[in-house]
């Protein structure tokens, strides 16, 4: 270190702020235009609003649109790398495009912090000392929701999900946890909108409960023919047919309908309530669990960079690593394969006044983390 | 597998078929008179649905929105055709393509910038809304039903029109030789867009008929034109007769697939690994369909002789 970046570290330091003195660039990859454009925006609005509550000067963020397309973000993920030089890359919502982005980042020494996609890949063998994710791993909420279905006395259930990785960890994660009979498994098409066939099988299969993963639009069209088809069993599902973007499409028929998540706002901590307020104020609208990743991952990089900078990979990795920053969901701490150990709740779809929201009404899994890290080492 | 499963599962068929027609009606349609590839149709059906969820929205009438989403399209469907598409008829397949799909980019990035980038609220009517008990004691949701009927009496429709009117004749002349009938004095350029509205309308129709019971969003066209693609291929480019009966093949096709394919796999392997199979298959099996009626038949089961 010379004379003068010790002078103007001293300096930064002497002013309270933050204590690297090189500036720092951040590229965001993730999903602005397409069907499932309202994830990556959460995702990106949150980020930033952390990053602008920081005040932080040095830090640079470049954000960049996948389009849901893994070609897309692999060219991204390269540019961002090659030409921009980029110390940090986050951003992405799917998990078919961080199987395809994350491994290559990685490799070429730059750190990746997952605000979203977990997959069971990554979390196992092929996790990476760069890797990090701030989310969850994708069993997580299934296997909280296979808990749930368990205490609530679930013993024939119905489960479904698209095929696609993270569809393929759902159902995994469910069957993991929840203890009774299959009534049926079923695969859907990603991207899929028509479900009275399947709805037609549930019908015929003689179930006790309905566990379904369909994030995004594939949720709301799936609620609404559910109950619009007369089937009466009760649904049960991860937060991601349910987050605050999507609600207010779906509407009355997904009141009531429980889910799990590892956040909601009502969450009593005074980070999570000084962040939803803000985030109301900044976008008039109320924050979803993606959001609150979003913030979350912004803020933990925020809490490595006062210790380390990227280019010191250990020192730096070891700040990610202690995850000393106010999470929104209160207690926070990474396993030992760099995912999140948290609390997962069960929520309860309710309204308020006009706007369709969840409440907590339990914790389905307590300090959870995954099955994988035992099969990850570095 | 019971009777009441497969009844239920051949309804279904039904309904997803007739609502492909309407989306391919419009396609061959404009396929036959001008020789036109409409990427863009998909974006019509895009504009039925959000002008639907808005004018629900407001206005809390169901059939309101309904008239809103076949005069937007129609009127989306006209703009474009006199802007853009009229510059096009005798350019190539090539340019054609471009040109729509920029309108593609084009309608969906408009549609984000008025309505943002998250999914509207559009719901099937009180008074069409729960199940019904048809005879055999199915269960089935009355929308879908009325979806049939609706899907069935547009194609009645369109068949009159196109069989026993004025300008039914002129689409048909239209079809044979474009040149013949400008030069008996059909304006012409006025029936390529009033046949480009009225495609476009069906599409918007079926927009928001299926947007009640899908999500209203950016892009929700794209998956269902490849479908309508695939139909009027089956069906063969040009005729409405072909976009029927292709639409309800791919349709039973489709939805009989997603069922029996499965079980069949279930019958010797394990569960978990027939359904990804069995699922795979499925979702080709429209595919393999259209590939076997291109063998047996290469312009299609209605299509004329090339």
């Amino acid at each position: 270190m010379t004379l003068k970046s010790l002078a103007i570290a001293g300096a930064i330091a002497a002013l309270g702020s933050a204590a690297w003195a090189e500036d720092v660039r951040i590229g965001m990859i993730t999903t602005l235009s397409g069907g499932g454009a309202g994830l990556g925006i959460d995702v990106r609005d949150g980020f930033m609003l952390a990053i602008e509550q920081s005040g932080a000067e040095n830090v640079e963020v470049i954000i960049e649109d996948d389009e849901r397309a893994p070609e897309v973000a692999v060219r991204l993920s390269d540019e961002m790398i090659q030409a921009d030089d980029v110390d940090i890359m986050t951003g992405i919502i799917w998990s078919n495009l961080a199987m395809a982005v994350v491994p290559s980042a990685t490799a070429q020494g730059v750190f990746y912090i997952s605000p979203n996609a977990g997959p069971s890949q990554l979390a196992g063998r092929g996790c990476h000392p760069l890797y990090f994710n701030v989310a969850w791993q994708n069993d997580a909420l299934h296997e909280a929701a296979g808990a749930y279905a368990n205490s609530a006395g679930y013993g024939n259930s119905f489960i479904l999900a698209p095929n696609y990785p993270a569809g393929q960890d759902a159902l995994t994660g469910y069957k993991r946890t929840y203890g009774g009979d299959l009534a049926g498994e079923l695969f859907t098409d990603l991207g899929q909108t028509d479900y009275a066939s399947e709805i037609a099988q549930i019908r015929a299969s003689g179930a006790d409960s309905v566990f379904f993963f369909l994030p995004g639009g594939m949720g709301i069209a799936f609620v609404k023919q559910y109950a619009d088809s007369g089937v009466d069993l009760p649904l049960v599902g991860p937060a991601f047919s349910f987050d605050q973007g999507i609600l207010q499409a779906v509407g009355a028929d997904a009141l009531g309908i429980v889910n799990t998540s590892q956040w909601n706002r009502d969450i009593d901590n005074a980070t999570n309530a000084a962040f939803v307020e803000s985030f109301v104020a900044a976008y008039d609208r109320l924050p979803s669990l993606y959001a609150s990743q979003g913030f979350d991952a912004a803020n933990l990089i925020l809490s490595a960079l006062e210790s380390a900078h990227p280019d010191d990979e250990d020192a730096f990795r070891a700040a990610l690593a202690a995850a000393e920053f106010d999470s929104t969901r209160g207690d926070f701490a990474f396993g030992s394969n760099q995912h999140p150990v948290q609390d997962i709740y069960v929520r309860r779809v309710i309204q308020e006044g006009d706007i369709f929201t969840n409440e907590i009404i339990g914790t389905a899994l307590e300090d959870h983390g995954d099955v994988y890290a035992a099969e990850c080492s570095y | 597998m019971t009777f009441i499963l497969f009844a239920e599962q051949v309804l279904n068929g039904l309904q997803l078929g007739v609502m492909l027609f309407l989306m391919a009606a419009g396609l061959t349609l404009v396929f036959g008179v001008m020789g036109l590839i409409n990427l863009a149709h998909g974006s019509l059906f895009m504009v039925g649905a959000f002008a639907a969820a808005a004018v629900a929205g407001a206005t809390g009438s169901f059939l309101l929105a309904l008239a809103a989403a076949l005069a937007a399209a129609a009127a989306a469907g006209a703009i474009v055709e006199v802007v853009v598409i009229r510059r096009l008829y005798n350019r190539d397949h090539l340019d054609q393509v471009l040109a729509t799909f920029a309108l593609i980019l084009i309608f969906s990035e408009g549609t984000r910038f008025i309505f943002g980038s998250f999914p509207l609220f559009l719901d099937t009517p009180d008074w069409l809304s729960g199940p019904v008990t048809l005879p055999g004691g199915i269960q089935y949701p009355i929308y879908r039903l009325a979806l049939i009927v609706v899907g069935l009496v547009v194609a009645l429709g369109l068949y009159l029109l196109i069989t026993r009117t004025r300008l039914g004749i002129q689409i048909r002349a239209g079809e044979n030789d474009r040149e013949m009938i400008a030069a008996l004095g059909v304006d012409i350029s006025k029936l390529y867009t009033i046949v480009f509205a009225l495609g476009a309308a069906l599409a918007g129709l079926a927009g928001a008929l299926v947007g009640a019971i899908q999500s209203v969003e950016v892009g929700m066209g794209e998956p269902i034109l490849i479908l309508a693609f695939v139909v009027i291929v089956i069906g063969g480019i040009g005729s409405i007769r072909g976009a029927l009966v292709g639409a309800i093949l791919v349709g039973l096709t489709d939805t009989l697939g997603g069922l029996l394919l499965p079980s069949f796999f279930r019958t010797f392997m394990e569960a978990s690994a027939a359904s990804a199979v069995g699922s795979g298959l499925a979702s080709m099996s429209i595919y393999i369909l259209m590939a076997v009626v291109l063998m047996l038949r290469p312009t299609g089961l209605f299509g004329a002789k090339a």
